[in-house]
């Protein structure tokens, strides 16, 4: 059984749904056992990042994750599930996960015409091919809604960009653990294939700097 | 860089496709759902559903019929009309809209645009507002007033003074809706869209006018929107969500092109 990480109640039907379509069965939960019991786990997170870590520290949810992730269980964070993966968020000045190195930036933009957050449409150049990735091709677009940024300080960790003034990076890869600073369950066709690729992937992925070249995976489709 | 946006907006009326002509003559046009599966799968980058039921006990239908639409459509799902409270934000939120647009209730009591933006998330409230033209006066010195009601009651608050003040109580987004152009397929209004966008820091989405892609074009560059709304002229089959795109696309716009 997938799990969807629900420790705020939070409008997550919105993924639930992307998974019903491509044939993932999907329960939300907050529950420290089913995290550490689930086959694979998707982590979207609601709010800010202080509420965010509070409510997983309370629940004892942020234990249960780590611990999930150091046994190998797949898991995908979208969004702010993505952004407390690293050491620390600038948003409420909050200590988060610290699965990988980085810090979790607010945007600082020259151009007075680019908006906060950054919110629309966006191309997404994968860096590194990932299983999770696969299909996604050169001008895909994915939806966006964010204000923060994670700028990792592990380059190995980062596999794909958007560009928004200068580029950032938009999806970060460990082992068994993967996010996405986009919303895959908002982004149309793309969005619904990675939700079938995670829904197949075992959980295994090394960084692969020789395909850093080519941006993407020339494999898929 | 972010794609310019094309957003079709679905007026509903008890459950029903409507579009109306300068808000007035509502006729009913068609199935929501079905029309936003074809949008969907014609390219549309985000989808507005305004509930222009009038009496209040048919109100739960729209949450049907944006429940089953959230259920076929990947995409931003925006939904707006008749929201008065907090607990109308949520129960649309929790039915699969990802944004909710408030408009003459918040008129009618700002604290609105506050309550609902700490409740679900500044990104995810949009301004709504419904625009006349006026003589420019002390009080309308845009020369732009707000109306509510669907465009029936003209409240003498100045349009650019109101989407400044809703940026500040916390709207993510603004919809520009020119009653003017409302339903004439003549073009958006270029000097209020380009008034209210560069006057804010939000994202501000044209509507009103459209009738042919070369409007989009002029109100996408010139009238410095976010995003351009249509109805009608995908509605009545004239133009597809993907030509339209495609015409945005040849002309230097950039367009999410591949879905």
């Amino acid at each position: 059984m997938t799990l969807i990480l629900d420790y705020d109640a939070g409008n997550l039907g919105s993924v639930k749904r992307a998974c019903t379509e491509v044939g993932l069965n999907a329960e939300f939960s907050a529950h420290p056992d089913a995290v550490t019991q689930a086959e694979r786990i998707i982590f979207p997170g609601v709010g800010a990042a202080g509420s965010a870590m509070r409510s997983l520290r309370e629940r004892g949810l942020d234990t249960a994750l780590k611990s999930a992730i150091a046994g190998g269980t797949p898991v995908l964070g979208i969004c702010l599930g993505m952004q407390v993966s690293l050491d620390y968020s600038e948003e409420n000045d909050t200590q988060t996960l610290g699965l990988i190195g980085g810090r979790v930036k607010r945007f600082q933009l020259n151009r007075p015409e680019l908006k906060i957050p950054h919110m629309g449409w966006n191309e997404v150049r994968v860096k590194q091919s990932h299983p999770v990735l696969a299909g996604i091709e050169p001008g895909d677009e994915f939806y966006f809604v964010h204000g923060y940024f994670p700028a990792t300080t592990a380059p190995e960790h980062a596999l794909a960009v958007t560009d928004y003034e200068d580029d950032f990076t938009c999806a970060l890869g460990k082992d068994n653990y993967i996010g996405t600073q986009f919303h895959p369950e908002k982004s149309g066709r793309v969005g619904l294939r990675l939700f079938e690729n995670f829904a197949r992937w075992d959980g295994v992925w090394r960084p692969d700097r020789a395909s850093t070249q080519n941006g993407g995976d020339d494999n898929a489709e | 860089m972010l794609s310019k946006r094309v957003v079709a907006c679905l007026d509903v009326r008890d459950g029903h496709l409507a579009k109306s002509v300068k808000f007035v003559n509502t006729q009913n046009i068609g199935d929501p759902v079905e029309k936003a599966r074809e949008y969907y799968l014609d390219g549309l980058d985000e989808l507005v559903f305004y509930d222009i039921t009038a009496s209040s006990d048919k109100r739960n239908i729209m949450l049907d019929v944006v429940e089953s639409v959230a259920s076929q459509v990947f995409i931003p799902l925006s939904v707006g009309g008749g929201i008065r409270s907090v607990a109308d934000a949520t129960d649309l939120r929790l039915a699969g809209a990802e944004k909710i647009n408030v408009n003459s209730a918040a008129v009618a009591r700002p604290d609105l645009i506050n309550e609902c933006s700490e409740a679900v998330g500044d990104q995810n409230i949009v301004l709504s507002m419904d625009v006349r033209r006026v003589q420019v006066s002390s009080e309308q010195p845009s020369g732009y007033e707000i109306v509510i009601n669907g465009g029936r009651t003209p409240t003498g608050r100045d349009a650019l003074d109101w989407a400044l003040e809703g940026e500040k109580r916390g709207a993510g987004e603004l919809v520009v809706n020119s009653i003017d152009a409302d339903g004439t397929r003549d073009g958006y209004d270029i000097p209020l869209t380009s008034a209210i966008a560069e006057a804010v820091r939000i994202p501000v989405i044209a509507s009103g006018g459209a009738g042919l892609p070369e409007h989009l074009h002029e109100v996408l560059t010139d009238g410095k929107a976010d995003a351009a709304l249509v109805a009608s002229m995908v509605h009545y089959g004239d133009y597809r969500v993907s030509g339209l795109k495609q015409y945005l696309h040849e002309q230097g716009l950039k367009i999410r092109m591949s879905w």
